[in-house]
């Protein structure tokens, strides 16, 4: 009963809502015919400002159409048209509601001509309009606009719609956007220190450029307090430059973490130098490309899913041609660690020329899914999807695989393995598992590091090429045998790659890295995280 | 006493041999291409002794590495840098020479700095107009650089894989470094275009003649260096180092200043196969730096034998000639050939080409005197004598690890 009668009310208001915008539009009607009357620029500026007044919404539509010279006369009937190109000649909509009202070839309309001040006046009043909106996202893009383009008659305008606004952060924005207009206008200085003081609180690039416009076109103690702000607004923007370069630090570290951690299992705690490692990264970003292509081709549903199924079967892929090179080849290797790089090499450009052969060796397309794709800021960062989707991973991968060598049986016998081979087998570990099993699963981390890294690189024959040596630098650097010594030896170096970056260039500052982490090898030749004791020897 | 050593058997006799034909060839080929007509049958291509030349030089980089790698045990995956750095000393000395006969005619610069709107010439680039300071260079680039880098590396006592890992990573650095135009030597196009050396144009058929020629006769040099330093006092020292650093450090030795004395020989040593290499292909660029070009060379040297002299050589001219073939007839199915020698040589063939000879004629030889002393009357169960020299020449046999694999260093 409360449901119907709630039903009833909702019905009456709506069309309570409706009635008076039924009147509205008559008189909307009646001020956009005296388009066709208005002779000179002058008499047109006069109806566009009449129209503005309305604060309808509904005249954007026109005056948008005026600005962009789209509004036509029919001559038969004195009616006021949008006008957009079509056919032959020129396809008829109706001013207010947009509905297709028939066609006119050219010479039976008249344009109603536009000018740049007429055009400024209209921009100002579609402005002043977007103001009221119901729709906050408008509000807030509205005074953007008015904040980049301040203009004194944005003022009282800005005042009304500030009296009004509810939100509150609408309403600072709102705020800043006067204060700009404001600072354009000839009100008293004090009027003006108070805006500098408002927009000098913003802080951000645009509240910068405004105030060294401000600063170069004033004098006195105007200009005083500009410099000040700007002087204040630069030193926040340096604090936030050097969080954005700590963020694409962290975020390069993430990718070097997980483009290392396999590595840091096959070579730290197994002590294989494996140069398919990066191919094995590679492998794992094409399982991503196959799986998006099935989904693609038979369930388009999916897509958003895809990083998520491929993540198992990359692993698995790449697990299993790691078990085959295990078996296959390192296996007669042990021991020969000079000799493992070697087979290990071939191994790799085997892989790549296979891959080459069977994909081609241009750029594969991995899209990213919804989830992944766009960006947000946090005050003055930066900060997009997939990066931090990808920082997020890397930390979980990073947590598994301590968990599993830290927490699990199988764990507990691969660093027993390590520790001493002979003690471990006659203990009853069977070492050749345990040694193609860790291998598969280093192999099969690389794998689900390349399905990340198919989001932020290209996915081609050689994008393991490119990771390999960073990875050892990582592993060699963070110190050989510790998962930790991995974790911040790819942070510390994605920082500083990061940090040396805007000095001296992008290469430049990778060569100051390689040379740094030769130089710090000389210091500390088994890592930051060296292992102690008899290990070292073994 | 050395010419004693030069002319006995076993392997020093294999040494000369290496010489006589290096020489014979250098005097023969030119000889084939220049007097002979051409349509003779024994007339060679000129196309052929380019090639050929061209080999000789990675014939001479791999031995190079087999100093450091065979004898010193030091596998450096950043030869390629020392070659590439000899090669880049003498294509600025090609540039100078183009003088103003370049598309710019600028009797200055080289063409890629008007292109780069150089002003004037760089510091670095004076004195590369005389053939006598280019020559120097060639020799003290490299040694310098693998002089710095290993006084570091093998002072902090960096061995093994991480030696190999920060050689890689130097090579990477200088690849990345000589990418960048700003660093004046010509970017990512290199130096090319060359057109004279010491006044004669590097594309005759003479001057190709006479760098083959340079080329052979300076590897036969080379292998004679290599040859004299292992069979020294020193080179005793190298292997020690190579089988057993620790107990030769405890022994009183300063091991790091032998691995540097090679290691710095080596470097200079592939410069000079660089300095041959370019005016023969005619281009050098940043790709010689590409650290895949440096572990090929490794392979090479397995291919032929390390801890041999005359395996590298071998090896780098099978493998490049099988590269060549390869890349003519089936291009695909080259980098699948290249990558399963890489896997098959570790795997069944340790020792190389040269090692394996040496085992089969050694094992043979320990056989027949085995079945002589069965004959004699003497104990069958003393044990087959074992070829100490090549046992001592080929690596892993004195520091063999047992079956049972070892956890790496």
């Amino acid at each position: 009963m409360i449901f119907i009668r709630a039903i009833g009310l909702t019905l009456l208001l709506l069309l309570g809502m409706l009635l008076p915008s039924n009147a509205a539009e008559a008189d909307l009607r009646a001020i956009i015919a005296k388009f066709a009357t208005a002779s000179n620029f002058s008499a047109i500026e006069a109806v566009v400002h009449e129209l503005a007044a309305t604060g309808d919404r509904a005249v954007e539509r026109p005056l948008a159409a005026l600005a962009e010279g789209r509004l036509y006369v029919r001559k038969t009937d004195s009616l006021v048209f949008v006008g957009q190109d079509g056919g032959g000649g020129i396809e008829l909509l109706d001013p207010l509601s947009g509905e297709k009202s028939g066609a006119a070839a050219k010479g039976d309309i008249a344009k109603v001509k536009v000018n740049n001040t007429l055009r400024r006046a209209i921009r100002d009043a579609l402005g002043t309009l977007t103001l009221g909106a119901k729709d906050p996202a408008a509000r807030i893009a509205a005074a953007a606009t008015m904040f980049k383009t301040p203009d004194a008659t944005n003022i009282e305008p800005l005042d009304a719609a500030i009296a009004n606004e509810t939100v509150a952060s609408v309403k600072a924005l709102l705020e800043q956007a006067r204060a700009a207009s404001v600072l354009v206008s000839d009100r008293p200085e004090a009027d003006k220190l108070a805006a500098i003081a408002l927009i000098g609180a913003r802080g951000d690039r645009d509240a910068l450029s405004l105030l060294t416009s401000v600063e170069a076109n004033s004098e006195g103690t105007v200009k005083d307090g500009a410099t000040a702000a700007m002087a204040k607004i630069n030193s926040t923007l340096a604090l936030w430059d050097a969080g954005q370069n700590i963020w694409y630090g962290i975020s390069l570290g993430s990718v070097l973490l997980l483009a290392a951690i396999g590595l840091a299992i096959t070579f730290g705690v197994m002590g294989v130098i494996n140069m398919a490692h990066g191919e094995m990264v590679m492998l794992g970003a094409y399982t991503t490309f196959v799986v998006q292509e099935v989904i693609r081709s038979s369930f388009p549903g999916l897509f958003d899913w895809s990083l998520v199924i491929a993540l198992p079967l990359a692993f698995l892929v790449a697990a299993f041609v790691g078990l085959v090179i295990e078996r296959g080849v390192i296996r007669f290797l042990y021991g020969r660690p000079l000799e493992t790089l070697l087979a290990t090499w071939g191994v790799s450009l085997i892989l790549q020329q296979a891959v080459r052969t069977i994909f081609g060796p241009t750029n594969q397309e991995v899209g990213n899914p919804s989830w992944m794709s766009g960006s947000f800021d946090i005050g003055q960062l930066a900060v997009t999807w997939n990066r931090l989707w990808i920082l997020v991973f890397s930390l979980c991968v990073f947590a598994v695989l301590l968990y599993v060598m830290k927490r699990t049986p199988w764990g507990l016998q691969m660093r027993a393995v390590t520790a001493n081979r002979r003690m471990a087998a006659s203990m009853g570990i069977r070492t050749p598992w345990v040694d193609a099993l860790t291998f598969a699963l280093g192999s099969g981390i690389a794998g689900i590091a390349g399905v990340a890294l198919s989001q932020v690189d290209n996915v081609s024959p050689n994008l393991g090429r490119g990771y390999i040596i960073d990875s050892f630098m990582v592993v060699v650097f963070g110190g050989v045998g510790n998962l930790w010594g991995t974790l911040v030896g790819a942070f510390s170096l994605g920082i500083v790659n990061k940090f040396l970056e805007p000095y001296a260039g992008a290469v430049l500052g990778k060569i100051v890295v390689l040379v740094l982490i030769i130089l710090f090898i000389q210091k500390r030749p088994r890592g930051l995280f060296a292992l102690k004791g008899r290990a070292v020897e073994a | 006493m050395i010419t004693g050593r030069f002319f006995a058997a076993g392997a020093d006799r294999r040494v000369a041999i290496t010489i006589f034909i290096l020489l014979a060839v250098a005097i023969i080929v030119p000889l084939l291409n220049l007097a002979v007509s051409s349509t003779s049958a024994f007339y060679v291509p000129s196309y052929v002794v380019a090639l050929t030349g061209k080999y000789l030089c990675y014939a001479l980089l791999a031995l190079a590495l087999d100093l450091v790698w065979g004898y010193c045990g030091i596998l450096s995956l950043g030869h390629g840098a020392f070659f590439a750095l000899g090669g880049y000393a003498m294509g600025m000395y090609l540039m100078r020479q183009i003088g103003s006969r370049g598309v710019y005619g600028n009797p200055l610069l080289p063409d890629f700095m008007v292109f780069l709107n150089y002003r004037e010439l760089p510091w670095f680039w004076y004195g590369f107009d005389h053939f006598w300071f280019a020559a120097i260079m060639v020799l003290a680039v490299p040694g310098l650089l693998a002089f710095v880098f290993g006084w570091f590396a093998f002072r902090s006592r960096v061995t093994g894989v991480y030696l190999s890992i920060i050689t890689q990573a130097m090579t990477y650095a200088l690849l990345l470094a000589f990418f960048r135009n700003d660093m004046g030597f010509g970017g990512n196009n290199g130096l090319t275009d060359f057109k004279d050396i010491l006044g004669f144009n590097v594309q005759a058929d003479a001057t190709r003649s006479a760098l083959f020629a340079a080329s052979a006769v300076t590897l036969a040099l080379a292998v004679f260096v290599t040859w004299a330093i292992v069979g020294s006092k020193y080179g005793k020292l190298l292997m020690a180092v190579r089988d057993a650093e620790s107990r030769t450090r405890f022994l009183g030795w300063r091991a790091e200043n032998v691995k540097l004395f090679a290691f710095t020989v080596s470097a200079v040593m592939a410069g000079i196969a660089g300095a041959l290499y370019v005016p023969q292909v005619g281009i050098i660029n940043p790709g010689e730096f590409e650290p895949s070009n440096s572990i090929e060379v490794v392979v090479w040297a397995a291919v032929g034998g390390r801890g041999t002299i005359v395996g590298p050589i071998i090896g780098a001219l099978l493998v490049n000639a099988g590269k060549s073939w390869f890349t003519g007839v089936l291009p695909a199915f080259w980098l699948f050939a290249l990558g399963g020698l890489f896997v098959a040589v570790t795997l069944f063939l340790p020792k190389g080409i040269v090692g394996m000879w040496d085992s089969w004629r050694g094992n043979a030889r320990a056989l027949r005197a085995a079945s002589i002393a069965e004959e004699a009357g003497t104990d069958p169960d003393v044990p087959p004598a074992k070829i100490v020299r090549s046992a001592a020449r080929t690596p892993g046999d004195w520091s063999a690890s047992g079956p049972e694999p070892q956890p790496a260093e």
